[in-house]
């Protein structure tokens, strides 16, 4: 879901509330966060929170939670270090990145390093929710920013490094359309009843750009994610 | 070549730092056979026989030793120092004598050098070698211009008959060509002493060296903080301050926080900010659509979600893009009732393509007044004019998209 589409499509049938963890190592920001997840809805419960890395890697292998909600600017490391510790020994937990942040560097660097999506701090709440309740179920999250980096990163430009795996580091024309319309605001629905697709089709669309993203040896890519020493 | 040491230790990888460093612990001569064995990841043994095999191919080995040694710099004091077995020791000072028998013994045999200058040579290395090796300790030690270094006086013996061994090397140089005539003799005389002065001090030179980068990395780090410090209180803390005076008007606020927010963005990771590499050209399209979008949050109130792909100079054509695009966000931002308008430009080879975008109230294009000109003249008009079009999606009730195509000059002339 765009950072701005906040369409809060809330999910009624859910029967168990998704359980979120909260990473930051501002104890303000975490309890801003808490209080706004707890007000707006059922849907969320966060059941823990973090100000480390170490603590959030040991609270993530107690607790599994459902959703790691995950700063990426931390001392030892930052979110990619606790992605990099908990991903392996608890593949099921989903990562939600949550930033000030709006550098290509910090954006790819934590999406490589297997967080979901990437939102920055300013988002509505209303949207935290959709965002979170969305990876929750396994979909990707791209904030417009987000979507014209990865544009940007797969241009076809003269002179670009060459293509070594097609199937990695090309984008279809339909993922394109759906990225552009992601980078010009567009909902999920939006971006269905524009290109005559389910929303289903669209969230398989999104999904396929977020594996390419991490796994794509793409040179933007992986200079931008290690120009943060992150991967 | 030179005395054995108190040592311990076997390969301790140093872990972030790439350079190659001898090693403080654990050497025996200067640490640089087992900084490489550490830098290359392999047993420091097998580039100590490296070193000694290398040394009879006209005593490459000993001189590249000699090289590696003054060129890079030791380990910090505080590394790990492991263990290090007496066989390894033996086995290390058994090759030092082989690398110092084949060096010698390779140039006496193929007639480079006479067995008297060579020995002449040898004397002058190991005398080099013990003023060095002292040098290494006392390095860090910073007793200013002390050639002892705080050592003690064993250190101050082993700094002297290191001195004598080199003059005595070059004196039987000297005793060596007593053949020559006066002036030759003389120009030698001066040229060994000049010679051995320059190895003697090699080290506190080296020294001084890496002091004064040492110093000049501080002083760009303080310049740094300073100039991060200055940035900050005048922009952060000035805004801050206002935020609190104006805390009973939201709207006032959310406009300070946003044109505060943006700021210190494009501060921190902007092109021309403190994080980029600095005079970009002031002139791309990316840039400038981020001052409009700027200019129009604070006007307004709003907030602009802008995303540029790609980029390019900004030439005539495109200001006029820029400026209907702006123009387009002012009358989302006046008309449409919202609170955030979404820009993204796309740049392709043959196009410029801008969408500006809001959730808000939309309108009938039919019905819009004879004497509204936002709309007419700033964004039809100025598009046309240049050779683009423009493309209006909207309906009451369904919020309202301006499309800008400009084809871009070089390849649309």
């Amino acid at each position: 879901m765009s950072e701005q589409a906040g369409e809060p499509e809330g999910t009624p049938a859910e029967k168990r509330p998704v359980r979120v963890y909260l990473v930051d190592d501002h104890s303000m920001f975490r309890a801003g966060v808490r209080a706004e997840l707890d007000t707006l809805t059922d849907a969320i419960e966060v059941v823990g929170e973090a100000g480390t890395v170490g603590e959030a890697v040991a609270g993530i292998g107690h607790l599994r939670p459902d959703v790691v909600l995950l700063d990426v600017h931390m001392p030892d490391g930052g979110g990619a270090e606790v992605l990099r510790q908990s991903r392996k020994p608890h593949p099921e937990v989903v990562f939600l990145a949550l930033s000030v942040s709006d550098a290509a560097e910090d954006v790819i660097a934590v999406i490589r390093a297997g967080a979901r999506g990437y939102v920055t701090k300013t988002i509505s709440s209303q949207e935290l929710v959709t965002a979170v309740l969305r990876v929750s179920e396994g979909d990707a999250v791209f904030s417009p920013r987000l979507a014209g980096f990865v544009l940007d990163a797969f241009a076809d430009r003269p002179g670009a490094a060459p293509i070594n795996d097609p199937e990695l580091d090309l984008l279809t024309p339909r993922e394109r359309d759906v990225l552009r319309l992601l980078a010009r605001g567009y909902a999920y629905k939006e971006i269905a009843s524009e290109l005559f697709i389910s929303v289903k089709t669209v969230e398989t669309h999104v999904s396929s750009v977020l594996r390419k993203t991490q796994l794509s040896n793409r040179y933007e890519l992986s200079r931008w994610a290690s120009d943060r020493r992150l991967v | 070549m030179s005395s054995p040491s108190a040592s311990q230790s076997t390969a301790v990888a140093e872990p972030a730092a790439p350079r190659l460093r001898r090693r403080r612990q654990g050497r025996a001569i200067a640490g640089v056979a087992g900084g490489l064995a550490d830098h290359v990841g392999v047993p420091v043994l097998y580039v100590r026989v490296a070193f000694a095999v290398l040394s009879a191919l006209g005593g490459a080995g000993a001189m590249a030793y000699g090289l590696l040694w003054i060129f890079a710099a030791q380990a910090s004091t505080d590394d790990p120092a492991p263990e290090v077995s007496a066989r390894e020791r033996q086995q290390a000072f058994g090759l030092i004598a082989l690398g110092a028998g084949l060096t010698i013994g390779a140039g006496t045999l193929s007639g480079t050098v006479n067995g008297w200058f060579a020995g002449s040579i040898g004397v002058t290395l190991v005398g080099a070698a013990l003023v060095w090796r002292e040098a290494d300790q006392s390095q860090r030690r910073r007793v200013k211009g002390a050639l002892l270094g705080g050592g003690g006086r064993s250190a101050l013996v082993r700094v002297l008959s290191g001195g004598a061994l080199v003059v005595t090397g070059i004196v039987m140089v000297l005793i060596s060509s007593m053949g020559l005539d006066q002036v030759q003799f003389t120009l030698l005389a001066v040229v060994a002493a000049l010679v051995g002065v320059a190895m003697l001090t090699v080290p506190w030179w080296l020294r001084m060296v890496r002091d004064l980068g040492d110093e000049r990395r501080a002083r760009i780090r303080t310049e740094e903080r300073a100039e991060i410090a200055a940035h900050l209180h005048d922009s952060v803390l000035q805004t801050l301050a206002l935020i609190q005076k104006q805390a009973d008007a939201p709207r006032e606020v959310l406009r300070l926080a946003r044109g505060q927010e943006r700021q210190l963005r494009s501060w921190l990771y902007g092109p021309a900010g403190y994080g980029g590499v600095g005079g970009a050209a002031g002139g791309s399209l990316a840039e400038a659509l981020a001052r409009a979008s700027g200019e129009v949050e604070d006007t307004f109130a709003i907030k602009v979600q802008h995303v540029v792909v790609g980029d390019c100079e900004l030439d005539a054509k495109l200001t006029a893009v820029v400026m209907a695009a702006r123009e387009a966000m002012v009358n989302a931002a006046k008309h449409a009732g919202v609170a955030e308008v979404s820009v993204y430009a796309e740049v392709e080879p043959e196009t410029v393509t801008v969408f500006v975008r809001d959730r808000g109230k939309g309108f009938d294009p039919e019905e819009v007044p004879e004497d509204r000109h936002g709309l007419a003249d700033s964004i039809r008009g100025r598009m046309e004019r240049n050779g683009g079009e423009i493309k209006l999606r909207t309906a009451p009730g369904d919020g309202t998209e301006v499309q800008l195509h400009m084809p871009r000059a070089k390849v649309a002339a």
